[in-house]
């Protein structure tokens, strides 16, 4: 045995929302997204046994859930000749003209880095709201991520509005200290 | 004059924009006169802003626990 151990009690709270937004930018739909993170929970528990311990539970999650986005692919594109690239000319019929023109990549275009960007960006923050203790973390997403108002929060978790500064506060700079190396 | 510490719950709701006019003045003049709340109050705008960029989403907590449920009866 290494030295890791697998806890599944602790999995949804701990790497639900890691694993959800994994999935989410790599099959953009959040539906499928939550199913592939349900599957890749139960496929866990499954091959538990076969877990040595080296890596941590989280990447061995991971490793579970590529998998998983793979078979995704796989399934709706099994059906004969789906696989296949297809391209159509434009999506706008009326267009006339320059039509060689506009399909050449701008070179100049900097879409694709960016979205390549935030979809690490997005990993890193998760990633260091997983390590804040649980209370905060919650308050966090609540408050950040979901928008939640902060008289809301407060009737639903029973704290007062200057607990919940103090531990967005906390929070906060606990973040930015943990994304200080790569992205400030 | 209002205390740094003031100052930084000042910042933090600023990023949710839940500051007054007359709050936002007094912080304004905080940050004027302290160099320590101003550096800390650009990182915070900055996370705001990194966390906007990223589009994070979350699992409801009701969701949560359907997911939770559900492993339960694997065990």
């Amino acid at each position: 045995m290494g030295a890791h151990q697998l806890n599944p009690d602790f999995w949804v709270d701990s790497y639900a929302d890691y694993l959800f937004n994994f999935a989410v930018v790599r099959v953009s739909d959040a539906e499928i997204a939550k199913d592939l993170v349900q599957e890749t929970f139960f496929a866990g528990l499954k091959s538990a046994k076969n877990y040595k311990g080296d890596a941590a539970e989280r990447t061995w999650l991971i490793a579970i859930l590529k998998r998983k986005v793979i078979d995704h692919y796989r399934k709706i594109n099994s059906k004969k000749g789906k696989a296949e690239v297809r391209m159509g000319y434009s999506s706008n019929s009326d267009s006339e003209g320059d039509w060689l023109e506009e399909q050449v990549a701008d070179p100049y275009s900097t879409l694709e880095n960016s979205a390549m960007e935030s979809t690490e960006l997005g990993l890193a923050i998760q990633g260091c709201i997983s390590k804040l203790p649980k209370k905060q973390a919650q308050v966090f997403n609540m408050k950040t991520i979901q928008g939640i108002s902060t008289e809301d929060i407060c009737n639903e978790l029973d704290i007062n509005p200057s607990n919940l500064w103090v531990m967005i506060h906390r929070a906060r700079t606990a973040l930015m200290e943990c994304l200080n190396q790569n992205w400030f | 004059m209002i205390s740094c510490e003031e100052a930084a719950i000042l910042c933090n709701k600023t990023q949710y924009e839940e500051t007054t006019f007359v709050q936002k003045l007094k912080l304004r003049f905080h940050l004027f006169m302290c160099r320590a709340c101003a550096g800390f109050t650009k990182k915070n705008t900055k996370l705001s802003l990194l966390c906007e960029k990223a589009n994070l989403q979350v699992l409801s907590k009701h969701e949560k626990i359907k997911m939770k449920e559900q492993l339960q009866k694997k065990y």
